[in-house]
């Protein structure tokens, strides 16, 4: 056993020529590394414990989302691009239902409006709980991920009791939304909204004057504006370098024009001040949701579009069994009208036909902007989707992040960048 | 700037340029393309010096087969610009744009490996998301999807419609 400064140590010199070796070390970070956020590997070229180079290997996840929704109807596309990027489903869907809906020159009925900004706000707190909590444990900050988990499963209970599911809704739909708001649902909102502006107060207790999460994050991952816009680094990422680029103030949709919120800018452009960054974000995000649940309260009429050549043709009603078909309905399709049940078959088996075009449809995902380029040849089929998902471009910045600094350090400024692997690899 | 404003600026540089659902969309052959991309980068009025996403699409019927679209951004002045270049054959090539737009490395590397165009002058052009030793380009559309079977370690599984119901 050697002892520690022993300057004879066998690992320092080369076996054969007896000198002390100089080459650096490349080792793998990942695929399955816990600070990895999924299936990322880093190909990492040390010498010591500084980073020479570091080579991201991404495809681990790869699902073929793109190519799937070819062979789908355009509606069922849905159910396809919210699993891309899964921490913020309900973007994914309005960012693809809102493409198809210029390309079929319709808009959602107001009241549908609402309740994807609704949805969308309260998701981008959930993706920013599951940043605080993964992020932190990976900094060693074990009870605001315990914190971070148990505030993000209120709002999953609030998805689950609009949507039916916590996860890859499929609730946001050509048109407008599946359905509206249960009536239990802006209770369970009005609760969120009483509690959590105190959860972030305690989050920020735990962290801000934290000595430990400051060293580990000040000046950590650094990123210049001019760096971050050459890469393509969009969302809270590059708001931390100073650029106040925010799609809903920038080209908003869904009337996000009428909405009153801030844009959280700082300057520091390190892994901290992505942190104050994305903290302002969640109070922001429930200020318009407050705004949202209120106005809901205000619009009335229908969440899905009133076109037959748009919406799904069957008609629901409360049976005893407590959901059901609408029997008059079901007379008419079946006993009255041919014209009808053709009408019927055809939504239900082709759905949606889209005329032929292409529309680039960008939305502000809390990673940044997530752009769905749709191309329709006309068919009841998408032509082609592709997802430009922020974390796939976000994540080409890490080697510039790290490069240079120490290998603790890629930890932390990977979890600063909040890449989710199911949107890189889609 | 609106998107009419866009064209009007840019069409006094670009031939071929259109305003459809409210996106400015222009086209120039492949040997203009680094040209026109600085120009739309740099000129002051413009500003499009954000290029937000890189792809294309496959008409394996139609001359020239593929169309590259590159989605520009300004930052500053919030409008957008759609640049289109069509590329033909089976091994197709354009030039590589990460001079210009240091972000397009992965976007090249994507479209390269879904799609199978060849960027010249790449510094690493290599597949992204499929295997290194993948046999193809998935996203043309002359290649099914599916049927590819499963390998994980000596096991090979057949892919779903070739297993046969039980």
């Amino acid at each position: 056993m050697t002892s520690v400064g022993d300057a004879g140590t066998p690992d320092m010199r080369d076996e054969r020529t007896g000198e002390i070796r100089q080459e650096t070390m490349i080792i793998n970070m990942g695929p399955q590394h816990p600070s990895t956020h999924g299936v990322l590997r880093l190909l990492l070229e040390l010498d010591g414990e500084t980073v020479i180079s570091c080579e991201p290997t991404i495809g681990y996840l790869h699902t073929g989302i793109e190519k799937n929704t070819e062979y789908r109807t355009w509606m069922q596309g849905v159910t396809f691009v919210t699993r891309a990027d899964y921490l913020s489903p309900f973007f994914n869907e309005v960012g693809y239902c809102l493409a198809v809906e210029r390309l079929l020159g319709i808009q959602a009925p107001p009241r549908a409006q609402i309740l994807r900004v609704l949805v969308c706000e309260l998701n981008r707190i959930s993706s920013h709980l599951v940043w605080l909590a993964t992020g932190g444990l990976e900094l060693g900050a074990v009870s605001v991920m315990l914190y971070g988990l148990r505030e993000r499963e209120v709002i999953l209970d609030i998805f689950e009791a609009i949507t039916g599911l916590r996860m890859n809704h499929a609730y946001v739909r050509i048109g407008g939304v599946l359905m509206d708001l249960p009536d239990d649902g802006p209770r369970m909102i009005r609760e969120l909204l009483k509690v959590f502006p105190g959860r972030v107060d305690e989050y920020e207790t735990l962290l801000d004057d934290n000595p430990i999460w400051r060293e580990r994050n000040v000046g950590v991952g650094l990123l210049s504006a001019e760096r971050a816009l050459s890469l393509g680094v969009t969302g809270p990422v590059l708001r931390a370098s100073g650029v106040a680029a925010d799609l809903r103030k920038d080209e908003p949709y869904l009337g996000y024009e009428t909405y009153d919120f801030a844009v959280p800018v700082r300057t520091e452009g390190d892994a901290y001040a992505r942190y104050r960054v994305r903290m302002e974000e969640m109070r922001e995000s429930l200020n318009i949701v407050a705004q949202a649940l209120e106005r809901w309260g205000d619009t009335p009429g229908d969440v899905m579009i009133d076109d037959p050549k748009v919406r799904w043709p069957a008609k629901l009603s409360v049976g005893p069994d407590g959901i059901g078909n609408d029997q008059a309905y079901l007379d008419h399709i079946m006993e009255g009208s041919m014209e009808a049940l053709i009408h019927h078959f055809k939504m239900v088996t082709q759905g949606v036909a889209v005329p032929a075009g292409e529309v680039y449809q960008a939305v502000e995902s809390p990673r940044g902007e997530l752009g769905f380029y749709v191309v329709s040849s006309g068919g009841h089929r998408p032509y082609r989707v592709k997802i430009r998902d922020p974390s796939f471009v976000n994540l080409q910045a890490l080697p510039a992040m790290v490069e240079g600094q120490l290998i603790a350090d890629v930890v932390a400024a990977n979890a600063s960048l909040d890449p989710v692997m199911g949107g890189v690899d889609r | 700037m609106n998107a009419e404003r866009v064209a009007e600026v840019a069409g006094a540089h670009l031939a071929d340029i259109l305003v459809a659902r409210g996106e400015v969309v222009a086209v120039v052959e492949a040997d203009a393309l680094l040209d026109t991309l600085a120009w739309l980068r740099d000129e002051p009025s413009l500003q499009l010096s954000f290029l937000s996403s890189l792809t294309a699409t496959d008409w394996p019927e139609a001359t020239p087969r593929f169309w590259l679209a590159y989605d520009l951004r300004s930052i500053e002045l919030h409008h957008r610009l759609r640049l289109k270049v069509g590329v033909d054959g089976d091994e197709p090539h354009a030039p590589t744009v990460t001079g210009l737009f240091p972000t397009a490395d992965w976007h090249e590397r994507e479209v390269f490996d879904f799609f199978g165009i060849v960027f010249d002058g790449h510094p690493n052009l290599t597949r992204m998301m499929m295997p290194d030793d993948w046999d193809g380009h998935p996203l043309r559309k002359t290649e099914e999807l599916g049927g590819v079977p499963t390998q994980f370690h000596g096991a090979l599984v057949p892919p779903v419609d070739e297993r046969g119901m039980p």
